[in-house]
């Protein structure tokens, strides 16, 4: 399959979205709203949930399914306060040392100016910082688009594991096409330039699991991934230092030097 | 994983090309892209090259050091570190090698030591001429170690930037270099050093949303370009005008988003200053 397909799959509005993932994974769910500075961003939800025995937080980004749904949700964009409400939750995570679970599906974060006045930059770079600090185990499964420093602000975690067909990339295959070719339409050559498929990531060590769709949606998948997150969890919680675990882990990305 | 190594080209064309203080520019008098005024290349040097309607020429690495280290003060670190073509991408190695040509430099961010009104300090400066900033693995490899460096040496860092975002010819790599540079941040943060950014025309993307928002001092240059999302994408996307001064050094420090704006003339009095109010009293 082309790297372009995998987008086309990924964008599919018949996917499961953060709020089934969170429904399907976990025996309960509380959420929480907002992020105590200004609003509730819908574009993020998340809250307190059980991972069979293990409370955890859950923040996930969230596109809806049908048209009133992604709109309330901002087609999954979210604005600087989805992230600072990210962050709180998190911190609050710290607080009462529960793990994090986080599901990326952005195609980025939101474009606007608003977005901008309120520090779009400012508030993904907070995240990325304070997210390295954590104190917790954090696992992040991209699901669908992982779009950029708006899925980076939410995938800065120990482990990073992604479906079989989400995609991961560091600018659309549209906007780099846009930018290099100068033509939006030659988006699926540089879908393939930029290598940013599942198999791509795994190959570059930044993602540690594929998850294999064939029965995706379905109970046994979700049951499946819900397990080997408990036990990927308990492998974490094990590490003695997982601070140092998260940053050797982004560390390692371009660091050989040849002199 | 596979690991991404960085090849030092001991034949490189640039290391024989030698350094200068002065900028690479052949003509002898420029014109300001603001007021349109054309004068002597040397007179606009001659004022820190800003115009005296107040418009800041966009300068390169080497060149910003210069004229905020004290003289003779500067040493390099980590000048070995240049970028590779992790990914093949179609004519990757061709357009470095003109960055390399056009900047003078081997990377798009500069590394190393100095002193600033007699403060010891970690600086770095990214060149606008190199790819326009923009961040690969090895512009985040130089910046990290840089933090690490300082964190081991109890030094406080001054960065300068100057980006389009991440270098997307470095594909996902690139992406990481915005986590590897924060958690490089955060650490010198959490030791208790002071970080001070000064944000010059443009910085954007994920420079923008990484080291360039992470200081504890932000400062800007007067006019400068400053954003995550690019303004025409912003426009395309949402249809509307752009609010009069959007994205500019001054909106940003309106919105509260920027300590403050220094002009280039007062610009090493400034850092001076801060460095010598941050000395620690034990
Ligand atoms: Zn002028």
């Amino acid at each position: 399959m082309d790297a372009y397909e995998r987008v086309r799959i990924a964008r599919k509005t018949d996917r499961p979205t953060a709020a089934d993932y969170i429904g399907s994974c976990f025996s309960s769910f509380f959420e929480l709203h907002g992020d105590r500075r200004y609003r509730d961003d819908r574009a993020i939800i998340g809250g307190i949930a059980m991972l069979e025995d293990m409370p955890v937080t859950v923040i996930g980004i969230e596109k809806g399914h049908t048209a009133a749904e992604r709109v309330e949700h901002s087609f999954g964009a979210p604005e600087p306060e989805g992230y600072r409400k990210a962050l709180r939750l998190m911190k609050e995570a710290a607080k009462f040392q529960r793990p994090i679970i986080t599901f990326v599906d952005t195609s980025g974060a939101y474009c606007g100016i608003g977005a901008e006045e309120r520090g779009q930059g400012s508030a993904i770079a907070e995240n990325l910082m304070e997210m390295m600090d954590l104190p917790v185990p954090v696992i992040a499964v991209l699901i669908g688009e992982g779009g950029s420093g708006g899925a980076l602000a939410l995938a800065t975690a120990n482990r990073v594991w992604m479906l079989e067909n989400s995609v991961y990339s560091v600018i659309s295959p549209e906007g780099c096409a846009s930018i290099l070719y100068k033509d939006a339409s030659l988006a699926d050559a540089a879908a393939e330039n930029l290598r940013l498929t599942a198999q791509d990531a795994y190959s570059f060590g930044i993602c540690e699991r594929i998850i294999p769709e064939d029965d995706i949606g379905s109970p046994s998948f979700y049951k499946k991934l819900s397990s080997e997150l408990y036990s990927e969890m308990q492998k974490l919680l094990q590490i003695e230092d997982i601070k140092e675990d998260r940053y050797q882990r982004f560390r390692a990305f371009g660091s050989g030097v040849a002199i | 994983m596979k690991e991404i190594r960085f090849i030092y080209h001991p034949d490189n064309a640039l290391e024989k090309a030698g350094r200068s203080a002065e900028p690479l520019h052949g003509e002898a008098e420029r014109t300001c892209p603001n007021c349109h005024v054309t004068m002597k290349e040397s007179a606009f040097r001659n004022s820190n090259w800003t115009c005296r309607c107040g418009y800041h020429f966009r300068l390169g690495a080497r060149e910003r050091i210069t004229m905020i280290a004290d003289r003779k003060s500067f040493q390099e670190l980590f000048q070995d570190i240049v970028s590779t073509d992790p990914l093949s991408f179609p004519s990757y190695e061709e357009k470095l090698r003109k960055a390399q040509a056009i900047s003078g430099e081997k990377e798009s961010a500069i590394t190393g030591l100095c002193t600033i009104g007699g403060f010891d300090a970690a600086i770095f400066a990214m060149d606008p001429n190199f790819m326009m900033g923009s961040m690969g693995a090895a512009c985040g490899e130089k910046i990290s170690r840089l933090f690490e460096y300082a964190s081991e040496h109890c030094l406080p860092v001054v960065g300068f930037t100057v980006s389009g975002g991440a270098r997307m010819q470095e594909g996902l790599l690139s992406l990481m270099q915005m986590a590897k540079t924060s958690g490089a941040v955060k650490r010198h943060s959490s030791k208790g050093l002071l970080y001070i950014t000064v944000l010059t025309d443009p910085t954007t993307g994920g420079v923008t949303a990484s080291f360039a928002m992470e200081g504890d001092i932000i400062l800007a240059e007067p006019g400068a370009t400053i954003g995550f999302a690019g303004a025409r994408v912003i426009e395309q996307t949402t249809r509307q005008p752009l609010p009069k001064g959007f994205q500019t050094s001054e909106s940003l420090l309106s919105h509260g988003f920027v300590d403050a704006i220094v002009p280039r003339s007062e610009m090493k009095a400034a850092i001076s200053s801060l460095l010598r109010m941050h000395r620690r009293a034990i």
